[in-house]
Protein backbone atom coordinates (compact mmCIF):
# COMPACT_ATOMS: atom_id res chain seq x y z
CA UNK A 1 0.00 0.00 0.00
CA UNK A 2 2.72 2.55 -0.35
CA UNK A 3 2.06 5.35 -2.12
CA UNK A 4 4.04 5.22 -5.19
CA UNK A 5 2.05 1.73 -6.14
CA UNK A 6 -0.87 4.16 -5.37
CA UNK A 7 -0.05 6.82 -7.22
CA UNK A 8 0.81 4.53 -10.58
CA UNK A 9 -2.89 2.93 -9.81
CA UNK A 10 -4.53 6.03 -9.82
CA UNK A 11 -5.00 6.99 -13.25
CA UNK A 12 -6.58 3.78 -13.94
CA UNK A 13 -8.62 4.03 -11.42
CA UNK A 14 -9.52 7.11 -12.29
CA UNK A 15 -10.79 5.92 -15.82
CA UNK A 16 -12.56 2.90 -14.30
CA UNK A 17 -14.55 5.05 -12.52
CA UNK A 18 -15.73 7.32 -15.29
CA UNK A 19 -16.76 4.50 -17.35
CA UNK A 20 -18.73 3.74 -14.62
CA UNK A 21 -20.19 7.27 -13.90
CA UNK A 22 -21.14 6.99 -17.77
CA UNK A 23 -22.72 3.33 -17.80
CA UNK A 24 -25.13 4.36 -14.50
CA UNK A 25 -25.51 7.90 -16.35
CA UNK A 26 -29.16 7.56 -15.81
CA UNK A 27 -28.93 7.31 -11.79
CA UNK A 28 -26.58 10.39 -11.96
CA UNK A 29 -29.59 12.43 -13.44
CA UNK A 30 -31.22 11.00 -10.51
CA UNK A 31 -29.22 12.23 -8.23
CA UNK A 32 -28.89 15.86 -9.49
CA UNK A 33 -33.00 15.83 -9.61
CA UNK A 34 -32.66 14.69 -6.06
CA UNK A 35 -30.36 18.16 -5.12
CA UNK A 36 -32.80 20.69 -6.48
CA UNK A 37 -33.72 22.15 -3.25
CA UNK A 38 -31.86 25.44 -3.90
CA UNK A 39 -33.92 25.90 -7.04
CA UNK A 40 -37.15 25.37 -4.39
CA UNK A 41 -35.41 27.85 -1.84
CA UNK A 42 -34.84 30.23 -5.01
CA UNK A 43 -38.41 30.62 -5.33
CA UNK A 44 -39.60 30.75 -1.98
CA UNK A 45 -36.59 33.21 -1.68
CA UNK A 46 -38.01 35.23 -4.60
CA UNK A 47 -41.29 35.34 -3.25
CA UNK A 48 -39.98 36.99 -0.19
CA UNK A 49 -37.73 39.41 -2.01
CA UNK A 50 -40.53 40.45 -4.00
CA UNK A 51 -41.54 42.20 -0.89
CA UNK A 52 -38.52 44.63 -1.46
CA UNK A 53 -34.26 43.31 -0.80
CA UNK A 54 -33.40 41.24 2.18
CA UNK A 55 -29.99 42.78 3.72
CA UNK A 56 -27.56 42.54 0.60
CA UNK A 57 -30.01 40.14 -1.26
CA UNK A 58 -32.40 41.57 -3.88
CA UNK A 59 -33.99 39.13 -6.77
CA UNK A 60 -30.37 39.05 -8.86
CA UNK A 61 -28.76 38.10 -5.40
CA UNK A 62 -30.68 35.22 -4.74
CA UNK A 63 -30.67 33.74 -8.38
CA UNK A 64 -26.92 34.35 -8.39
CA UNK A 65 -26.50 32.51 -4.77
CA UNK A 66 -28.96 29.90 -4.86
CA UNK A 67 -27.78 28.58 -8.55
CA UNK A 68 -24.10 28.48 -7.37
CA UNK A 69 -25.25 26.49 -4.38
CA UNK A 70 -26.43 24.06 -6.95
CA UNK A 71 -23.54 24.05 -8.71
CA UNK A 72 -21.35 23.38 -5.65
CA UNK A 73 -23.66 20.76 -4.11
CA UNK A 74 -22.86 19.29 -7.45
CA UNK A 75 -19.06 19.48 -7.33
CA UNK A 76 -18.86 18.08 -3.78
CA UNK A 77 -21.44 15.68 -3.21
CA UNK A 78 -20.30 12.31 -1.94
CA UNK A 79 -22.07 9.16 -0.68
CA UNK A 80 -18.83 7.86 0.72
CA UNK A 81 -20.53 7.45 4.43
CA UNK A 82 -23.38 5.89 2.17
CA UNK A 83 -20.94 3.30 0.66
CA UNK A 84 -18.62 2.63 3.84
CA UNK A 85 -21.95 1.45 6.11
CA UNK A 86 -22.94 -0.61 3.06
CA UNK A 87 -20.02 -2.07 2.81
CA UNK A 88 -19.44 -2.88 6.44
CA UNK A 89 -23.15 -4.20 6.79
CA UNK A 90 -22.70 -6.70 3.40
CA UNK A 91 -19.06 -7.89 4.48
CA UNK A 92 -17.66 -6.83 0.75
CA UNK A 93 -15.59 -4.04 2.64
CA UNK A 94 -13.35 -7.60 3.10
CA UNK A 95 -12.90 -7.93 -0.87
CA UNK A 96 -11.39 -3.96 -0.90
CA UNK A 97 -9.31 -4.69 2.14
CA UNK A 98 -7.97 -7.68 -0.23
CA UNK A 99 -6.78 -4.99 -2.47
CA UNK A 100 -3.38 -3.70 -2.66
CA UNK A 101 -4.78 -0.14 -2.23
CA UNK A 102 -6.49 2.15 0.31
CA UNK A 103 -10.18 0.88 0.05
CA UNK A 104 -10.35 5.14 0.87
CA UNK A 105 -8.41 5.84 -2.20
CA UNK A 106 -10.80 3.52 -4.15
CA UNK A 107 -14.13 5.64 -3.17
CA UNK A 108 -12.30 8.91 -3.25
CA UNK A 109 -11.65 8.12 -6.94
CA UNK A 110 -15.21 6.87 -7.47
CA UNK A 111 -16.89 10.12 -5.88
CA UNK A 112 -13.73 12.44 -8.00
CA UNK A 113 -14.34 10.26 -11.39
CA UNK A 114 -18.15 11.61 -11.40
CA UNK A 115 -17.08 14.83 -11.71
CA UNK A 116 -16.43 15.59 -15.26
CA UNK A 117 -20.16 14.57 -15.82
CA UNK A 118 -21.52 16.40 -13.37
CA UNK A 119 -19.07 19.54 -14.52
CA UNK A 120 -21.42 19.22 -17.62
CA UNK A 121 -24.37 20.27 -15.77
CA UNK A 122 -22.91 23.01 -13.95
CA UNK A 123 -21.68 25.06 -16.76
CA UNK A 124 -24.61 25.62 -18.41
CA UNK A 125 -26.38 26.50 -14.76
CA UNK A 126 -23.37 28.81 -14.39
CA UNK A 127 -24.74 30.40 -17.95
CA UNK A 128 -27.93 30.80 -17.05
CA UNK A 129 -26.48 32.17 -13.27
CA UNK A 130 -24.55 34.64 -15.69
CA UNK A 131 -27.48 35.62 -17.77
CA UNK A 132 -30.46 36.05 -15.17
CA UNK A 133 -28.44 37.33 -12.42
CA UNK A 134 -25.47 39.61 -14.22
CA UNK A 135 -21.76 38.23 -14.63
CA UNK A 136 -20.72 39.62 -11.20
CA UNK A 137 -23.29 38.20 -9.12
CA UNK A 138 -22.64 35.11 -10.71
CA UNK A 139 -18.98 33.88 -11.19
CA UNK A 140 -15.71 35.73 -9.98
CA UNK A 141 -14.61 38.44 -12.52
CA UNK A 142 -11.08 38.46 -12.07
CA UNK A 143 -8.69 35.38 -12.27
CA UNK A 144 -8.09 35.41 -8.47
CA UNK A 145 -11.38 35.33 -7.61
CA UNK A 146 -11.41 32.23 -9.65
CA UNK A 147 -8.44 30.85 -7.83
CA UNK A 148 -9.95 31.32 -4.43
CA UNK A 149 -13.05 29.79 -5.46
CA UNK A 150 -11.04 27.04 -6.69
CA UNK A 151 -9.18 26.56 -3.30
CA UNK A 152 -12.44 26.92 -1.48
CA UNK A 153 -14.43 24.10 -3.21
CA UNK A 154 -11.58 21.86 -3.29
CA UNK A 155 -11.63 22.72 0.87
CA UNK A 156 -15.53 22.08 1.07
CA UNK A 157 -14.51 18.51 -1.01
CA UNK A 158 -12.37 17.55 1.66
CA UNK A 159 -14.18 18.13 4.37
CA UNK A 160 -17.30 16.48 2.85
CA UNK A 161 -15.34 13.29 1.94
CA UNK A 162 -13.94 13.32 5.65
CA UNK A 163 -16.98 14.04 7.32
CA UNK A 164 -18.55 11.01 4.67
CA UNK A 165 -15.45 8.76 5.80
CA UNK A 166 -16.24 9.15 9.21
CA UNK A 167 -19.87 8.69 9.32
CA UNK A 168 -19.14 6.03 7.31
CA UNK A 169 -16.33 4.43 9.80
CA UNK A 170 -18.74 4.99 13.01
CA UNK A 171 -21.11 1.99 11.10
CA UNK A 172 -17.92 -0.27 12.49
CA UNK A 173 -18.28 1.20 16.14
CA UNK A 174 -22.34 1.10 16.15
CA UNK A 175 -24.78 -1.47 14.80
CA UNK A 176 -26.31 1.42 12.54
CA UNK A 177 -24.71 4.91 11.46
CA UNK A 178 -28.27 5.42 9.73
CA UNK A 179 -29.42 7.40 12.32
CA UNK A 180 -26.42 9.78 12.61
CA UNK A 181 -26.19 10.40 8.85
CA UNK A 182 -29.72 11.55 9.43
CA UNK A 183 -29.03 13.97 11.70
CA UNK A 184 -25.32 15.23 10.22
CA UNK A 185 -27.92 15.94 7.06
CA UNK A 186 -30.18 17.68 8.84
CA UNK A 187 -27.47 19.68 10.08
CA UNK A 188 -26.00 20.29 6.96
CA UNK A 189 -29.43 21.89 5.42
CA UNK A 190 -30.01 24.42 8.13
CA UNK A 191 -26.36 25.54 9.42
CA UNK A 192 -25.07 25.05 5.94
CA UNK A 193 -26.01 27.99 3.99
CA UNK A 194 -27.77 25.25 1.75
CA UNK A 195 -31.34 26.59 2.12
CA UNK A 196 -30.35 30.33 3.17
CA UNK A 197 -27.26 32.49 3.37
CA UNK A 198 -25.49 32.05 6.80
CA UNK A 199 -25.61 35.70 6.87
CA UNK A 200 -29.40 35.48 7.87
CA UNK A 201 -28.68 33.78 11.16
CA UNK A 202 -28.99 36.10 13.82
CA UNK A 203 -25.47 37.61 15.26
CA UNK A 204 -25.16 34.97 18.34
CA UNK A 205 -26.02 31.77 15.97
CA UNK A 206 -24.18 33.39 14.02
CA UNK A 207 -21.04 32.73 15.39
CA UNK A 208 -22.16 29.37 16.24
CA UNK A 209 -22.03 28.82 12.63
CA UNK A 210 -18.80 29.93 11.84
CA UNK A 211 -17.04 27.38 14.16
CA UNK A 212 -19.06 24.66 12.31
CA UNK A 213 -17.85 22.67 9.51
CA UNK A 214 -20.63 22.93 7.89
CA UNK A 215 -20.46 26.31 6.84
CA UNK A 216 -17.05 25.81 4.73
CA UNK A 217 -18.75 22.77 3.01
CA UNK A 218 -21.53 24.74 0.67
CA UNK A 219 -21.59 28.54 1.98
CA UNK A 220 -18.21 29.84 1.75
CA UNK A 221 -17.60 28.36 -2.24
CA UNK A 222 -20.94 29.84 -2.84
CA UNK A 223 -19.90 33.40 -1.20
CA UNK A 224 -16.43 32.97 -3.65
CA UNK A 225 -18.61 32.31 -6.91
CA UNK A 226 -20.74 35.13 -6.21
CA UNK A 227 -18.34 37.23 -4.78
CA UNK A 228 -19.61 38.02 -1.95
CA UNK A 229 -16.06 38.63 0.26
CA UNK A 230 -13.29 40.99 -0.11
CA UNK A 231 -9.68 39.54 0.22
CA UNK A 232 -8.93 39.80 2.88
CA UNK A 233 -12.12 38.39 4.42
CA UNK A 234 -12.05 35.53 1.81
CA UNK A 235 -8.31 34.37 3.49
CA UNK A 236 -9.63 34.45 6.80
CA UNK A 237 -12.34 32.28 6.10
CA UNK A 238 -10.27 30.04 3.43
CA UNK A 239 -7.70 29.60 6.66
CA UNK A 240 -10.34 28.13 8.55
CA UNK A 241 -12.05 25.90 6.35
CA UNK A 242 -8.26 24.82 5.64
CA UNK A 243 -8.05 24.06 9.42
CA UNK A 244 -11.06 22.11 9.36
CA UNK A 245 -10.11 19.96 6.27
CA UNK A 246 -6.73 19.35 8.34
CA UNK A 247 -8.36 18.30 11.64
CA UNK A 248 -10.97 16.43 10.00
CA UNK A 249 -8.31 14.97 8.12
CA UNK A 250 -6.07 13.67 11.04
CA UNK A 251 -9.59 12.40 12.81
CA UNK A 252 -11.33 10.79 10.45
CA UNK A 253 -8.34 9.06 9.09
CA UNK A 254 -7.31 7.47 12.67
CA UNK A 255 -10.97 6.48 13.38
CA UNK A 256 -10.78 4.67 10.07
CA UNK A 257 -7.32 2.86 10.87
CA UNK A 258 -9.24 1.80 14.56
CA UNK A 259 -12.11 0.84 12.86
CA UNK A 260 -10.83 -1.44 10.68
CA UNK A 261 -9.22 -3.49 13.35
CA UNK A 262 -12.38 -3.53 14.66
CA UNK A 263 -13.74 -4.92 11.24
CA UNK A 264 -11.08 -7.43 11.05
CA UNK A 265 -11.77 -8.93 14.57
CA UNK A 266 -15.67 -9.10 13.10
CA UNK A 267 -14.17 -11.17 10.15
CA UNK A 268 -11.52 -13.18 12.02
CA UNK B 1 -66.29 -8.96 -1.10
CA UNK B 2 -64.58 -12.59 0.00
CA UNK B 3 -61.43 -10.72 -2.02
CA UNK B 4 -61.64 -7.95 0.11
CA UNK B 5 -62.03 -9.80 3.10
CA UNK B 6 -58.68 -11.69 2.49
CA UNK B 7 -56.76 -9.10 1.48
CA UNK B 8 -57.92 -7.12 4.58
CA UNK B 9 -56.61 -10.39 6.04
CA UNK B 10 -53.67 -10.13 4.18
CA UNK B 11 -52.96 -6.66 5.64
CA UNK B 12 -53.33 -7.89 9.15
CA UNK B 13 -50.86 -10.27 9.01
CA UNK B 14 -48.20 -8.04 7.03
CA UNK B 15 -48.93 -5.13 10.04
CA UNK B 16 -48.64 -8.21 12.57
CA UNK B 17 -45.72 -8.59 11.71
CA UNK B 18 -43.71 -5.05 11.28
CA UNK B 19 -45.51 -4.42 14.87
CA UNK B 20 -43.80 -7.08 16.31
CA UNK B 21 -40.59 -6.40 14.83
CA UNK B 22 -40.75 -3.12 15.71
CA UNK B 23 -41.67 -4.02 19.50
CA UNK B 24 -37.99 -5.94 19.05
CA UNK B 25 -36.32 -2.73 19.36
CA UNK B 26 -38.45 -0.54 21.86
CA UNK B 27 -35.25 1.74 21.77
CA UNK B 28 -36.15 2.91 18.92
CA UNK B 29 -39.26 4.75 19.96
CA UNK B 30 -37.21 7.27 21.61
CA UNK B 31 -33.78 7.58 18.63
CA UNK B 32 -37.63 7.99 16.46
CA UNK B 33 -38.42 10.74 18.83
CA UNK B 34 -35.02 12.79 18.80
CA UNK B 35 -34.95 12.37 14.82
CA UNK B 36 -38.59 13.59 14.27
CA UNK B 37 -38.18 16.70 16.85
CA UNK B 38 -34.98 16.96 14.31
CA UNK B 39 -36.85 16.92 11.14
CA UNK B 40 -39.26 19.43 12.94
CA UNK B 41 -36.31 21.65 13.48
CA UNK B 42 -35.01 22.04 10.22
CA UNK B 43 -38.42 22.46 8.54
CA UNK B 44 -38.87 25.69 11.45
CA UNK B 45 -35.19 27.09 10.68
CA UNK B 46 -35.90 28.36 7.41
CA UNK B 47 -39.29 29.22 8.52
CA UNK B 48 -37.83 31.42 11.66
CA UNK B 49 -35.46 33.29 9.22
CA UNK B 50 -38.01 33.73 6.19
CA UNK B 51 -40.74 35.00 8.59
CA UNK B 52 -37.65 37.47 10.64
CA UNK B 53 -37.40 39.14 6.87
CA UNK B 54 -40.98 39.52 6.43
CA UNK B 55 -44.11 39.12 8.36
CA UNK B 56 -46.57 37.71 5.47
CA UNK B 57 -45.66 36.32 2.58
CA UNK B 58 -47.74 36.02 -0.55
CA UNK B 59 -50.93 35.96 2.10
CA UNK B 60 -49.30 33.95 4.18
CA UNK B 61 -48.23 34.62 7.84
CA UNK B 62 -46.23 32.82 9.97
CA UNK B 63 -49.15 30.87 12.38
CA UNK B 64 -50.54 30.06 9.10
CA UNK B 65 -47.61 28.57 6.93
CA UNK B 66 -46.89 26.56 10.61
CA UNK B 67 -50.13 24.78 9.63
CA UNK B 68 -48.26 23.91 6.18
CA UNK B 69 -45.40 22.84 7.97
CA UNK B 70 -47.51 20.86 10.15
CA UNK B 71 -49.07 19.01 6.83
CA UNK B 72 -45.59 18.18 5.82
CA UNK B 73 -44.76 17.03 9.17
CA UNK B 74 -47.90 14.73 9.38
CA UNK B 75 -47.27 13.47 5.92
CA UNK B 76 -43.83 12.72 6.82
CA UNK B 77 -44.67 10.64 9.62
CA UNK B 78 -47.08 8.65 6.96
CA UNK B 79 -44.34 8.35 4.40
CA UNK B 80 -41.67 6.93 6.25
CA UNK B 81 -43.55 5.18 8.32
CA UNK B 82 -45.91 2.98 6.02
CA UNK B 83 -44.20 3.47 2.53
CA UNK B 84 -40.66 4.56 1.73
CA UNK B 85 -39.71 1.00 3.87
CA UNK B 86 -41.69 -1.02 1.07
CA UNK B 87 -39.84 1.21 -1.26
CA UNK B 88 -36.74 0.42 -0.36
CA UNK B 89 -37.28 -3.30 0.13
CA UNK B 90 -39.17 -2.98 -3.52
CA UNK B 91 -36.09 -1.43 -5.21
CA UNK B 92 -33.73 -4.14 -3.12
CA UNK B 93 -36.33 -7.23 -4.75
CA UNK B 94 -35.61 -5.88 -7.83
CA UNK B 95 -31.60 -5.66 -7.54
CA UNK B 96 -31.37 -9.22 -6.55
CA UNK B 97 -34.09 -10.72 -8.84
CA UNK B 98 -35.95 -11.57 -5.61
CA UNK B 99 -38.83 -10.14 -7.27
CA UNK B 100 -40.22 -13.24 -9.10
CA UNK B 101 -40.82 -14.79 -5.40
CA UNK B 102 -43.53 -12.02 -4.93
CA UNK B 103 -45.12 -12.31 -8.16
CA UNK B 104 -45.20 -16.22 -7.64
CA UNK B 105 -47.98 -15.68 -4.86
CA UNK B 106 -51.19 -15.74 -5.59
CA UNK B 107 -52.20 -12.35 -4.46
CA UNK B 108 -51.82 -8.86 -6.14
CA UNK B 109 -48.02 -7.64 -6.39
CA UNK B 110 -48.56 -4.22 -5.75
CA UNK B 111 -50.06 -4.98 -2.73
CA UNK B 112 -47.80 -7.44 -1.55
CA UNK B 113 -44.74 -5.64 -1.86
CA UNK B 114 -46.43 -2.16 -0.54
CA UNK B 115 -47.31 -3.45 2.39
CA UNK B 116 -44.33 -5.72 3.07
CA UNK B 117 -42.55 -3.33 6.11
CA UNK B 118 -43.78 -0.77 7.90
CA UNK B 119 -42.34 1.56 10.97
CA UNK B 120 -44.60 1.84 13.49
CA UNK B 121 -42.02 4.27 15.69
CA UNK B 122 -42.58 6.79 12.31
CA UNK B 123 -45.62 7.63 13.69
CA UNK B 124 -44.14 9.94 16.69
CA UNK B 125 -43.83 12.59 13.39
CA UNK B 126 -47.37 12.50 13.08
CA UNK B 127 -48.12 14.02 16.68
CA UNK B 128 -45.64 16.33 16.19
CA UNK B 129 -47.44 17.29 13.25
CA UNK B 130 -50.57 17.56 15.39
CA UNK B 131 -48.57 19.21 17.87
CA UNK B 132 -48.07 22.03 15.20
CA UNK B 133 -51.49 22.26 14.44
CA UNK B 134 -52.26 23.11 18.12
CA UNK B 135 -49.61 25.25 18.43
CA UNK B 136 -50.45 27.33 15.79
CA UNK B 137 -54.27 27.79 16.36
CA UNK B 138 -53.46 28.96 19.91
CA UNK B 139 -51.15 31.66 18.56
CA UNK B 140 -53.85 32.66 16.30
CA UNK B 141 -56.37 32.74 19.09
CA UNK B 142 -59.25 30.74 17.02
CA UNK B 143 -60.26 27.20 15.72
CA UNK B 144 -61.00 25.62 12.87
CA UNK B 145 -64.78 25.11 12.03
CA UNK B 146 -65.93 21.51 11.89
CA UNK B 147 -66.46 21.47 7.97
CA UNK B 148 -63.07 23.02 7.91
CA UNK B 149 -61.73 19.87 10.06
CA UNK B 150 -64.08 17.66 7.80
CA UNK B 151 -62.52 19.04 4.64
CA UNK B 152 -59.15 18.48 6.15
CA UNK B 153 -59.63 15.09 6.49
CA UNK B 154 -60.76 14.09 3.38
CA UNK B 155 -57.56 15.77 1.98
CA UNK B 156 -55.42 13.45 3.94
CA UNK B 157 -57.07 10.55 2.86
CA UNK B 158 -56.57 12.19 -0.70
CA UNK B 159 -52.62 13.45 -0.09
CA UNK B 160 -52.22 10.09 1.51
CA UNK B 161 -53.36 8.43 -2.28
CA UNK B 162 -51.43 10.91 -3.77
CA UNK B 163 -48.20 9.96 -2.10
CA UNK B 164 -48.63 6.27 -2.76
CA UNK B 165 -49.23 6.99 -6.11
CA UNK B 166 -46.22 8.64 -6.70
CA UNK B 167 -44.23 6.12 -4.64
CA UNK B 168 -45.44 3.71 -7.75
CA UNK B 169 -44.54 5.71 -9.90
CA UNK B 170 -40.87 6.02 -8.66
CA UNK B 171 -40.63 2.10 -7.76
CA UNK B 172 -41.96 1.74 -11.76
CA UNK B 173 -39.00 3.82 -12.59
CA UNK B 174 -36.98 0.90 -10.77
CA UNK B 175 -37.94 -1.78 -13.51
CA UNK B 176 -35.91 0.65 -16.26
CA UNK B 177 -33.04 2.41 -14.02
CA UNK B 178 -30.61 -0.57 -13.28
CA UNK B 179 -28.72 1.03 -10.42
CA UNK B 180 -31.85 2.33 -7.95
CA UNK B 181 -30.53 3.67 -4.19
CA UNK B 182 -31.08 6.68 -5.00
CA UNK B 183 -34.75 6.36 -5.36
CA UNK B 184 -36.05 7.12 -2.33
CA UNK B 185 -33.81 9.90 -1.62
CA UNK B 186 -35.08 11.01 -4.71
CA UNK B 187 -38.85 10.94 -3.48
CA UNK B 188 -38.08 12.46 -0.39
CA UNK B 189 -36.36 15.62 -1.65
CA UNK B 190 -39.25 16.45 -4.04
CA UNK B 191 -41.62 15.91 -1.54
CA UNK B 192 -39.57 18.96 0.60
CA UNK B 193 -40.92 21.68 -1.43
CA UNK B 194 -44.15 20.46 0.01
CA UNK B 195 -43.06 22.20 3.27
CA UNK B 196 -43.89 25.55 1.55
CA UNK B 197 -47.42 27.00 1.14
CA UNK B 198 -47.30 26.50 -2.94
CA UNK B 199 -48.55 29.98 -3.57
CA UNK B 200 -44.32 31.34 -2.97
CA UNK B 201 -44.12 29.36 -6.37
CA UNK B 202 -45.04 31.17 -9.78
CA UNK B 203 -45.68 30.40 -13.45
CA UNK B 204 -44.38 26.82 -14.93
CA UNK B 205 -43.30 25.77 -11.04
CA UNK B 206 -46.70 26.39 -9.48
CA UNK B 207 -48.18 24.56 -12.82
CA UNK B 208 -46.11 21.64 -12.14
CA UNK B 209 -46.27 21.53 -8.09
CA UNK B 210 -50.07 21.49 -8.75
CA UNK B 211 -51.30 19.30 -11.50
CA UNK B 212 -47.77 16.95 -12.30
CA UNK B 213 -46.36 16.50 -8.75
CA UNK B 214 -49.65 17.59 -6.58
CA UNK B 215 -47.38 19.04 -3.93
CA UNK B 216 -49.96 21.92 -3.67
CA UNK B 217 -52.76 19.05 -3.05
CA UNK B 218 -50.54 17.66 0.02
CA UNK B 219 -49.66 20.04 2.12
CA UNK B 220 -51.50 23.61 1.18
CA UNK B 221 -55.30 22.59 0.74
CA UNK B 222 -55.72 21.01 3.78
CA UNK B 223 -54.04 23.88 5.81
CA UNK B 224 -56.32 25.80 3.59
CA UNK B 225 -59.28 24.12 5.00
CA UNK B 226 -58.35 24.06 8.17
CA UNK B 227 -58.03 27.98 7.87
CA UNK B 228 -62.13 27.74 6.06
CA UNK B 229 -60.36 29.01 2.91
CA UNK B 230 -60.86 26.33 0.81
CA UNK B 231 -63.50 26.55 -1.96
CA UNK B 232 -65.56 23.90 -2.54
CA UNK B 233 -64.70 23.31 -5.73
CA UNK B 234 -60.54 22.81 -5.17
CA UNK B 235 -61.98 20.04 -2.58
CA UNK B 236 -63.80 18.47 -5.13
CA UNK B 237 -61.29 18.62 -7.79
CA UNK B 238 -58.56 17.44 -5.56
CA UNK B 239 -60.41 14.12 -4.94
CA UNK B 240 -61.03 14.00 -8.62
CA UNK B 241 -57.97 14.15 -8.96
CA UNK B 242 -55.89 12.55 -6.77
CA UNK B 243 -58.47 9.54 -8.18
CA UNK B 244 -57.64 9.93 -11.55
CA UNK B 245 -54.11 10.32 -10.03
CA UNK B 246 -54.44 7.36 -8.54
CA UNK B 247 -55.24 4.96 -11.29
CA UNK B 248 -52.13 6.49 -13.84
CA UNK B 249 -49.68 5.32 -11.03
CA UNK B 250 -51.80 1.40 -11.54
CA UNK B 251 -51.69 1.49 -15.10
CA UNK B 252 -47.87 2.31 -15.01
CA UNK B 253 -47.08 -0.29 -12.72
CA UNK B 254 -49.26 -3.02 -14.81
CA UNK B 255 -46.84 -1.72 -17.92
CA UNK B 256 -43.78 -1.94 -15.76
CA UNK B 257 -44.04 -5.47 -14.05
CA UNK B 258 -44.58 -6.60 -17.82
CA UNK B 259 -41.01 -4.87 -18.78
CA UNK B 260 -39.97 -6.49 -15.57
CA UNK B 261 -37.48 -10.01 -16.86
CA UNK B 262 -35.69 -11.51 -13.58
CA UNK B 263 -32.37 -11.07 -12.82
CA UNK B 264 -31.17 -14.08 -13.86
CA UNK B 265 -33.37 -14.70 -16.83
Amino acid sequence: MSLRTSLKALPTMLRIGFSEAVAYRAEMVIWVLATTMPLIMLALWSAVARGGAVGRFGQAEFTGYFLAAFCVRQMTSSWVAWLVSYEVKQGTLAMRLLRPISPLLAYATEVLAGIPLRVAIVLPVLGISVWAAGAERAVPTSLGGWGLFALGIVGAWLITFYLNVLLGTLSLFLESSQKLMEVYMVLFFVCSGYMFPVEFFPPGVRTVIEWLPFRYQMGLPVELLTGAHGAREAWALLGAQWAWVAGLGVVSMAVWRRGLARFAAFGG
Amino acid sequence: MVNVKRYLRLLGVQLKASGLLALQYRADFLAEGLTSLAWTFTALAPLFVVFGARPSIEGWTFQESLLVVGWFTLLQGVLEGAISPSLTGMVEHIRKGTLDFVLLKPADAQFLVSTQRFLPWRAVNVLSGVGLFVYAFVSLGRWPSLPGIFASLVLLATSMLILYSMWILVVSAAFFVVKVDNLTYLFTSIFDAARWPSSVFRGSLSWVFTFIIPLALMTTFPALALLGRLPWTWLVGAVVGSVAFASVARWVWLMSIRHYTSASS
